[in-house]
């Protein structure tokens, strides 16, 4: 799906993410070493590596949920690191964020879900204007029926779904997904999969993409970076590292 | 026994004072202490500073103040009412011995105003609302819902910990005060057993020794015991880590650490109290 040609058309775009030599450690544990990174705009980049290996840290990092060591994170254009709270939480109104275990808020209906960010960030008022929108994101994710309903009454699927219309209602201009198709099934993995590029040509959103899922991979990315002992060790597009000469970056992509 | 304890322990300030290493991290005890201390003292500061920060939760301080108000009522009347009608029958003997009978109401109106309404009341909302606190924002923590409202652009320190710190703090004197009338209304029904006496003279006994010193403080430190509880559960529960596991602990400790904490404000109220008295 992904080739060269498409990879281009990113290069002439601006830069939406900027890392250098990024690194983080706990308690004494060096997880993120020398992390050097770029993401244009429109692009999805896909982070793969082992489990426990820092790849969560490292978007985290990002959105200054984990406040990095040394190095420089860039965020269209500013110095996350320097930000203070005032500059973070505009920033944050302009990255999305896709919680590994969805992060629904137990004790709030769908509906209150997807209103909590909306009003306290867009300042949108008119419970008119509100439902529009709300009904506007479930319908993009095919989930409008489940408006009223509590997210312990879906299914894990439909959890990342609403997960992820809950990021869309801000229309963020980033998006960074924390193994979005852990967990689910390999048809309900597709469709989110399908969703996440979906998401991209409509919403012309960067996204950075954490996974262990190939397929997810494959169906996502533009790029993909492989994560090794706290730095990258391998970039390309998914046919140019699966064809790769170098041992460990094909044993990702092995398949007994 | 004892003696090779003592051998044990000369041994180790021997060792301690030969190698003249002694640090903190040889007594693990005092470094957790101090740690949680730390910690605590440092999420007091940041709630004082948020606390006067726009935006105000309105909607939310009172949702929280109805549902930690609401839910404790039943709980707290029902034990008010027993503390009540115990301690008269059990007082009741002892009084009847001196031939003062008729202190009877007095004397239960003074214990529960000044220290057993107020303490009681305070560990059962430690117990309650404490544990509730630290099991929900603990649950939250792990499941990264906090981590969700802090990248939506909501401060949870404001949304989460503000609101119910302030709905403890507000709403615990509440409570403590109708505890207070459920106990009187249980003392009468004890003395009403064996006896009659009518209800405006039960209150009129009840009344008669009662003084605004004894008042004041217990009512003042019935404010900090709210805000003890709240702000113990909160901490506990939003620093809560190590999956389902954090989050059982976070809410036991914020009950044990709430009611340690309950009992040393009630001491330092006491010596203040006493304090206030003698300059009457």
């Amino acid at each position: 799906m992904k080739s060269e040609e498409n990879i281009s058309q990113f290069l002439n775009n601006e830069t939406v993410i900027e890392i250098s030599h990024l690194k983080k450690s706990f308690n004494g544990n060096e997880v993120l070493k020398d992390i050097s990174m770029v993401v244009k705009k429109s692009e999805n980049v896909v982070v793969l590596g082992m489990s426990g290996i820092g790849k969560s840290v490292l978007i985290k990092c990002i959105v200054r949920l984990i406040n990095p060591d040394e190095g420089s994170l860039k965020v269209f254009g500013k110095e996350v690191t320097l930000m203070n709270s005032n500059e973070l939480n505009e920033l944050r109104t302009k990255v999305g964020f896709i919680f590994q275990g969805n992060a629904l808020y137990d004790s709030m209906t769908i509906r209150e879900n997807l209103e909590f960010p909306l009003r306290r960030n867009k300042n949108i008022t008119d419970p008119h204007d509100i439902e529009e929108l709300i009904v506007d994101a479930l319908e993009n994710v095919g989930l409008l029926d489940t408006i009223d309903k509590m997210p312990s009454e879906l299914s894990g699927g439909m959890k990342k779904r609403i997960g992820l219309a809950r990021t869309l209602i801000l229309k963020p201009e980033i998006i960074l997904y924390d193994e979005p198709t852990t967990g689910l099934d390999p048809i309900t993995s597709r469709e989110i999969s399908n969703l996440i590029v979906e998401i991209q040509t409509k919403y012309k959103a960067s996204s950075i993409i954490i996974t262990h899922d190939l397929n997810c991979a494959k169906i996502t990315s533009n790029r993909m970076m492989i994560l090794q002992d706290g730095i990258f060790i391998a970039e390309g597009t998914f046919d140019e590292l699966k064809n790769s000469d170098d041992k460990w970056v094909s044993s990702y992509f092995k398949i007994d | 026994m004892k003696l090779n304890i003592l051998k044990i322990f000369r041994k180790k300030v021997k060792t301690i004072s030969n190698e003249n290493k002694l640090t903190i991290n040889d007594f693990p005890w005092l470094s957790n202490f101090l740690l949680e201390l730390g910690g605590l003292s440092r999420f007091t500061i940041r709630f004082f500073k948020e606390l006067f920060q726009k935006p105000y939760e309105h909607k939310e301080f009172l949702k929280q103040a109805y549902s930690i108000g609401l839910s404790t009522l039943p709980l707290i009347g029902i034990t008010a009412f027993i503390m009540g009608l115990v301690l008269t029958l059990q007082s009741k003997p002892v009084l009847e011995g001196f031939g003062a009978e008729s202190w009877l109401p007095g004397m239960v109106s003074v214990s529960i105003v000044r220290e057993i309404g107020p303490v009681i009341t305070a560990l059962i909302c430690a117990g309650k609302i404490g544990s509730g606190i630290g099991a929900e924002l603990g649950s939250m923590r792990v499941t990264e819902q906090i981590d969700a409202m802090d990248v939506s652009g909501t401060n949870p320190m404001k949304y989460l910990v503000v609101t119910r710190v302030l709905a403890t703090t507000f709403m615990i004197p509440i409570l403590v005060f109708y505890a207070d009338i459920i106990s009187f209304y249980g003392s009468f029904v004890a003395v009403n057993l064996n006896d009659f006496i009518s209800l405006p003279l039960f209150v009129n006994l009840a009344f008669d020794p009662l003084h605004y010193y004894d008042l004041i403080p217990a009512t003042i430190k019935t404010f900090f015991f709210g805000f003890a509880i709240g702000m113990v559960g909160c901490y506990k529960g939003y620093y809560a880590e190590n999956g389902t596991e954090g989050v059982g602990k976070a809410a036991n400790s914020a009950v044990v650490i709430s009611s340690l904490v309950i009992f040393i404000i009630d001491l330092i109220a006491v010596q203040l109290a006493e304090l206030f008295n003698f300059f009457n």
